[in-house]
């Protein structure tokens, strides 16, 4: 007899059920983020308790903040009124009262628009290398930037800037002329030479001329009238053009086999990594007239332009070493190997890639720069922080106001230093070629 | 059949000089050499007229004449009767003082912001990274601005710790007094004390000398122990018991000098209208100290945290199969490695925070960049000189740092063979 059985056999999978109610969700993160051992759950209190300090200490006094006043003590006053006496609060009006002069200096105020203009034309010039999707074509305004941010910012005749330029074109041209007739060697050293020449003894004549003929200028501003935010972007964007360059050259100087190049470079870098930047600005301020021949008078801004870029050069060559250092010894000799000669060498294998593992320092020296900037308040020119705040300060409407300048400013600066960071973050991804 | 061929042409041609890789070398750098030389000499030339129609030549002697300013702070005997070299050692102890109160403070905010940053609490974790980016991103000039704002500003004057019911506390257990015009701290001091020896140019305290001198003499004493240990261990193979003689070295010569010393320490009390006893150090200090301090600390932060990093795991973990215990593996492996990627940029951390001391110009701290490079410069009029004695100051203080701690980098560098 056949033993009949039904075997139940379950064909689908249950459901699983829910984790318990501490093992998911919100509870579960606190778990393992905040409260996971006795020294964790001290920190999170300590550090949610040094958030609500601050938080409870700073935001009324900003929230109670007054927009609209003309004086600090209008603005007390209408704290005053509207939450009762013996309340402070921020008086947020100074910046609506004086934030052209926190952007611009003293500079006319007519002529805000060049300012205006030339920091979008700096955007459009510098887009092109901060993001390659752009066209290429574009690079060629980049180069041309210079001189038309020059004369944008200082005025003057537009033939001033323009000979400037003609001095690369004579350059190029002279090299193009010598190169068939007398080689490279030649041609290097009349490509290095014309211009100097040129810029030396006919550019300024050429100029005159040139305006002579056909007058076209923009009301000269002097550089004692640039201030606030205008000057701090002139000299630390100027500063960061020039001073990649300078450094990759030092640095290079710096890993020579040349016994001579070599030791320059190292006396330079640490000379100017040794002193403070205050010294080099006093330097530039008050010694400089006595290294130029007598009577001649050069810009100030012009002066501490010169000095923060060497200052900073010292410092890029130091990290783009560390970029040279870091490279195998294999790709030096696979590009003797490949046969291409130094400077090949360097533009083709070396320097994309030592320049790559830099990127991280070269961009926090410029942050640096950029926010050194501000030490120029000390050779008698108006940095946002400090030398407008104390300008403003000394007007009888905004006497006795402390932090809403440095806040507004510090701000500022935040804005653009991060975000520069971020981008170096950025390009570091884009550019990691690595399989980790 | 041999084939004979022409020697190479023996000689020398000018081209070479230009062609010829053995030689361009040497054509560039006698090149540069010119091309630096004559710019120098072009600097010099132009110096040595400009000083000709200014009718002077340069001359230091101005270091030897009565200086006639004071200073508000100095580490060692000034009046202002004393000469502008002396004002200049004044300066350069000032800025010692404060580079070295601030590379002991970030070094030791920026460790522990750095690992807490690395912390697995994602509150003190968020606050680390908040508190870095926020420090790095904004001029150090006004963090010192600020700082000194809120001691100028908003803290009390020193009446306001007055009478019954004083409108300020004191703070650590009524120790620490912040007012608007300094800050009053306990302070030791000696009953029996030794005083001042004079010598030459230079004063030494005697009362420090000692104490320095019994701790490093219990230090050596100790070493001394260890290693007689160490090597009745090697030779026995039982290591005798040292920890009571250690103490006693270590601890012994410090205590006995400062039982010897009188030593006690003086609470700052209101008296009237001002704090006495104790000591007062000024708010220039305070608020550059913090604001050196809190800005190179969120860098040294940042290095330390890449430094951690840096350290593959596989590096723990095979600490932790070899059974180490969590400390010793922190101890004896992720340390080491992690020191030697974090000493080269601390170094340059340390550096930049002297550099910035030069800032104390902000708030009036009379450091070197003040005394010399400030009403020195003024009143002699002396600008070329005091400015290249000034910028040689700092070189000499940069090298010293950097060799300092290269000495140090050294001992704790990968030892490859």
């Amino acid at each position: 007899m056949k033993a009949t059985s039904a075997t139940f056999v379950r064909n689908e999978m249950l459901a699983p059920s829910a984790p318990p109610s501490t093992e998911a969700g919100p509870i579960k993160w606190m778990r393992e983020n905040l409260f996971s051992s006795p020294l964790n759950i001290v920190l999170t209190v300590l550090g949610v308790g040094a958030v609500v300090y601050i938080v409870m200490h700073i935001a009324p006094w900003m929230l109670r903040g007054v927009w609209v006043a003309g004086t600090l003590s209008e603005c007390r006053e209408i704290i005053q009124a509207r939450y009762g006496e013996g309340v402070t609060g921020a008086c947020w009006a100074l910046i609506r009262d004086r934030w052209q002069q926190y952007l611009f200096g003293f500079y006319p105020s007519e002529l805000y628009w060049r300012p205006v203009l030339a920091f979008v034309l700096m955007l459009a010039a510098i887009a092109p290398v901060l993001f390659d999707a752009l066209p290429r074509r574009v690079l060629w305004f980049t180069l041309v930037y210079p001189a038309v941010g020059f004369w944008l910012l200082w005025g003057g005749t537009v033939w001033v800037p323009v000979m400037a330029l003609a001095g690369f074109v004579i350059s190029y041209v002279a090299a193009k002329i010598v190169q068939p007739i007398a080689g490279t060697i030649l041609a290097t050293i009349a490509a290095v030479l014309t211009p100097v020449l040129w810029w030396l003894f006919l550019a300024g004549p050429a100029a005159d001329a040139a305006q002579s003929v056909i007058p076209i200028a923009l009301e000269g501003v002097r550089s004692r009238e640039f201030g606030g935010f205008i000057l701090a972007f002139t000299i630390g964007f100027t500063g960061i053009a020039f001073s990649l360059p300078l450094g990759v050259m030092l640095a290079l100087g710096r890993q020579s086999d040349m016994f001579i190049v070599n030791k320059l470079s190292v006396g330079f870098i640490e000379f100017i990594r040794g002193v403070p930047l205050i010294t080099l600005l006093f330097t530039a301020s008050l010694l400089l007239n006595y290294f130029l021949p007598p009577g001649t008078d050069f810009d100030i801004i012009l002066r501490v332009i010169i000095m923060v870029v060497l200052f900073a050069a010292a410092y890029i060559a130091e990290v783009v070493r560390g970029g040279l250092a870091a490279l195998p010894r294999g790709q030096y000799e696979a590009a003797d190997a490949l046969g291409l000669d130094y400077w090949k060498a360097q533009r083709l294998i070396i320097m994309p890639q030592a320049l790559k593992i830099s990127i991280p320092g070269i961009v926090s020296t410029f942050i640096g720069l950029f926010k050194d900037t501000t030490l120029v308040v000390f050779v008698g020119l108006l940095d946002p922080l400090k030398g407008i705040t104390d300008a403003v300060r000394a007007s009888t409407d905004w006497k006795g106001v402390y932090w809403e300048p440095y806040i507004f400013v510090g701000a500022i600066f935040f804005v653009f230093c991060f975000g520069m960071s971020r981008y170096s973050m950025y390009l570091e991804r884009k550019l990691k070629t690595d399989h980790r | 059949m041999a084939v004979i061929t022409d020697e190479p042409k023996a000689g020398f041609r000018l081209g070479m000089l230009i062609y010829d890789t053995r030689y361009r070398s040497i054509t560039i750098q006698i090149v540069v050499l010119f091309l630096v030389m004559a710019g120098a000499a072009w600097l010099i030339d132009n110096l040595l007229r400009n000083l000709a129609v200014l009718g002077r030549g340069i001359d230091f002697s101005f270091l030897g004449n009565r200086a006639g300013y004071d200073i508000n702070q100095s580490l060692v005997e000034y009046t202002n009767d004393s000469t502008h070299a002396r004002a200049t050692l004044v300066g350069i102890l000032n800025t010692l003082l404060v580079a070295f109160l601030g590379c002991v403070a970030a070094t030791v905010v920026g460790v522990l912001a750095g690992v807490l940053r690395l912390s697995k609490n994602w509150v003190v974790a968020r606050l680390m990274t908040v508190y870095v980016e926020i420090f790095r991103n904004v001029p150090l000039l006004l963090w010192i601005l600020i700082i000194y704002a809120v001691f100028t500003e908003a803290l009390p004057a020193p009446n306001a710790f007055r009478g019954e019911n004083a409108t300020s506390t004191m703070v650590m257990f009524d120790s620490v007094a912040f007012t608007n015009r300094y800050t009053a701290i306990p302070w030791v001091m000696f009953d029996n004390s030794l005083g001042w020896l004079a010598l030459g140019p230079l004063w030494l305290n005697l009362d420090l000398a000692a104490i320095i001198g019994a701790l490093v003499g219990g230090f050596l004493i100790n070493r001394a122990i260890v290693r007689r240990a160490t090597k009745i261990q090697e030779a026995t193979g039982e290591r005798p018991t040292t920890w009571w003689q250690s103490i006693l070295a270590l601890f012994g010569p410090i205590i006995a000098v400062f039982l010897l010393l009188g030593t006690h320490v003086d609470a700052p009390s209101l008296q009237g209208f001002n704090f006495t006893g104790g000591l007062q150090v000024s708010n220039s200090l305070v608020a550059l100290w913090l604001a050196l301090t809190l800005y190179t600390a969120a860098y040294i932060a940042e290095i330390v945290r890449s430094g951690i990093n840096a350290i593959s795991r596989g590096q723990s973990e095979a600490a932790f199969a070899l059974g180490l215990r969590p400390g010793r593996t922190m101890n004896l492996v992720i340390l080491p490695q992690a020191l030697r990627v974090i000493i080269p940029p601390l170094i340059s951390q340390y550096l930049n925070l002297t550099k910035n001391s030069s800032l104390a110009i902000a708030v009036g701290y009379m450091d070197l960049r003040g005394t010399l490079g400030g009403i020195t410069l003024n009143q002699t009029g002396r600008g070329l000189e005091a400015m290249m004695l000034l910028m040689l100051i700092y070189l000499i203080i940069s090298l010293v740092i950097s060799g300092a701690m290269n000495i140090y980098n050294n001992s704790v560098r990968l030892k490859e063979r």
